[in-house]
């Protein structure tokens, strides 16, 4: 059977050029950075090379600005946590939007909890997008921070960004962005953008699993998440993983080499999926903005049916995609993206995304376009809320 | 994450659709949930389910349930039928994932809420 990976949100296949990368970090240059040694000398060396690269990728002023992690969800704990602490005295309002990662979101619910912030959550249009005027009001003389994702994971949805960091400047507010979706996908630089603090992680861009790395602006005060030793400028300690940060490194290098070649081919394969799907399925609605979108992302909700049982007839063709649906989420309300755009509940409930990435093909994509109607009529063949014209 | 038995219900679901001649319907879960069960029976004059189908919105579980329920009460009194638990469901389906467990619940929530149909109707008929 002809096996399609469209999960490409959730991770990537590692890139064959990475694993080379890795591997010697393994048998040869396995030295422990803080030795002394020559062993040592040569781990070191790959670390900031990689570091140097990250910073390069991102536009960094300098690599002292990047701080490896263990991948994106300790990335937005340890920034919002941190920044809580280190600001207190200025206040405790964090503004945040409603269709943050539950990374963000959680962790900002907790630390209201115990009473360490006291949060502001932006809502969203239909498309997904805050408003910059919205944000502009909601900031107050106690604001710490502003955390709104760079890219959205469900529905692709991709913020305005530079607009963010303007309003985050002008009123003297740090600005935080789990750019987690962007990096390696779309060009994301910290300068031009205004962010002063960037959370990232390498299997979103067919790097090696946890390995994460964060921004942290030049002056912006950032206490360790992690006490020990002094690695990553004190900020997190523990031996470092060298292998994955060159992993990381060369994947991230190799992305933005290739970035526009790929990133055309994705979206040429994505405009045809969503075109093909809005003619050939009715009652579906796209998720998402149409143009303000990743170029790998494609969310419809599919009407009078629900999102697993779909996906489970994808799987049991081969076909590998996700879903917003309550039943994917061990929880029993769907995907708090789409809620937040204005969908209701049983319209999220049949939410389908597929992810595609440079290793997808128009072959695939056709084979999926031919599958998906059959499997819906099937599904919607079976629903009481479905009545054939 | 499933049995090959909930597969083989969610990709070959017995007595799908509606049936014509019903004389009792039920209806349970919402589409806030993600879940919606149909049950259509007929019941003979000796008080017997004839026959029976469903329409399920809702994951595989949940369209796995319904069929396995169907086939269950095919052919047995009311009576017996009002006694199918959603364990015997589960059985039958050789287990269900924890968090799946609601779906059989709905699915005897569903035959009961036929079975209720069927003696409201035949208790107006007999007025």
């Amino acid at each position: 059977m002809q096996r399609v990976y469209l999960d490409n949100a959730a991770t990537t296949r590692v890139l064959p050029e990475v694993i080379d990368a890795m591997l010697p970090c393994y048998s040869e240059v396995y030295g422990n950075p803080s030795s002394v040694h020559s062993f040592a000398q040569d781990a070191h060396k790959a670390m900031d090379e990689s570091r140097a690269a990250v910073a390069r990728a991102l536009n960094a002023s300098s690599p002292d600005e990047i701080i490896f992690t263990g991948g994106g969800s300790e990335g937005d704990n340890m920034i919002l946590r941190g920044i809580a602490s280190a600001y207190k005295r200025k206040g405790k309002h964090v503004i945040t939007s409603a269709i943050e990662h539950h990374a963000v979101l959680h962790t900002l619910a907790a630390m209201e909890i115990e009473g360490l912030v006291e949060v502001t959550t932006l809502p969203v249009d239909e498309y997904g997008l805050i408003s910059l005027e919205e944000l502009e009001n909601a900031i107050r003389p106690d604001t710490i921070l502003v955390s709104i994702m760079y890219a959205n994971n469900e529905m692709g949805t991709i913020e305005p960004i530079r607009e963010i960091g303007a309003v985050c400047k002008k009123h003297g507010v740090l600005f935080h962005t789990d750019a987690v979706q962007a990096v390696g996908h779309i060009p994301v630089d910290v300068q031009a953008d205004n962010i002063d603090l960037l959370t990232l992680t390498a299997h979103k861009f067919h790097g090696p699993k946890g390995i994460g790395a964060v921004y942290v602006k030049k002056g912006v005060r950032l206490p360790a998440m992690i006490l020990g030793g002094g690695q990553e400028r004190k900020k997190r300690a523990g031996t470092e993983n060298v292998p994955g940060m060159v992993g990381l490194a060369t994947a991230l290098t190799l992305q933005m080499e290739r970035m526009d070649d790929v990133s055309a081919k994705m979206r040429c394969l994505r405009d045809k999926m969503i075109a093909n799907i809005a003619e050939n399925i009715p009652y579906v609605k796209l998720n998402g903005h149409p143009e303000k979108r990743l170029p790998n992302n494609v969310n419809f909700s599919i009407k009078y049916i629900e999102g697993e049982s779909i996906l489970l007839m994808l799987d049991l063709n081969g076909i590998a995609a996700s879903s917003g649906s309550a039943c994917t989420s061990g929880s029993l309300d769907p995907s708090h993206v789409l809620l937040a755009m204005g969908l209701d509940h049983e319209t999220a409930h049949g939410s389908l995304r597929m992810t595609l990435s440079e290793f997808t093909t128009e072959e695939e994509v056709d084979y999926v376009l031919d599958l998906l109607p059959k499997i819906v009529k099937r599904l919607r063949a079976m629903s009481p809320l479905y009545k054939e014209d | 994450m499933y049995t090959e038995k909930v597969l083989d219900h969610f990709q070959h679901p017995r007595n799908v659709g509606e049936l014509e001649n019903a004389n009792g319907v039920g209806m349970v879960g919402n589409a806030k949930c993600g879940d919606i069960m149909q049950m259509f029976i007929h019941v003979n004059d000796d008080g017997i389910i004839e026959d029976v189908s469903f329409k399920t919105f809702g994951c595989g579980a949940a369209i796995a349930t319904s069929s396995m329920a169907t086939e269950m009460i095919k052919g047995k009194s009311v009576d017996d039928a009002l006694k199918l638990s959603n364990e015997a469901v589960v059985e039958a389906l050789e287990g269900l994932p924890p968090v799946k467990i609601h779906c059989s619940v709905l699915a005897e929530e569903a035959v009961k809420a036929a079975i209720d149909d069927y003696h409201s109707r035949k208790n107006a008929e007999a007025k």
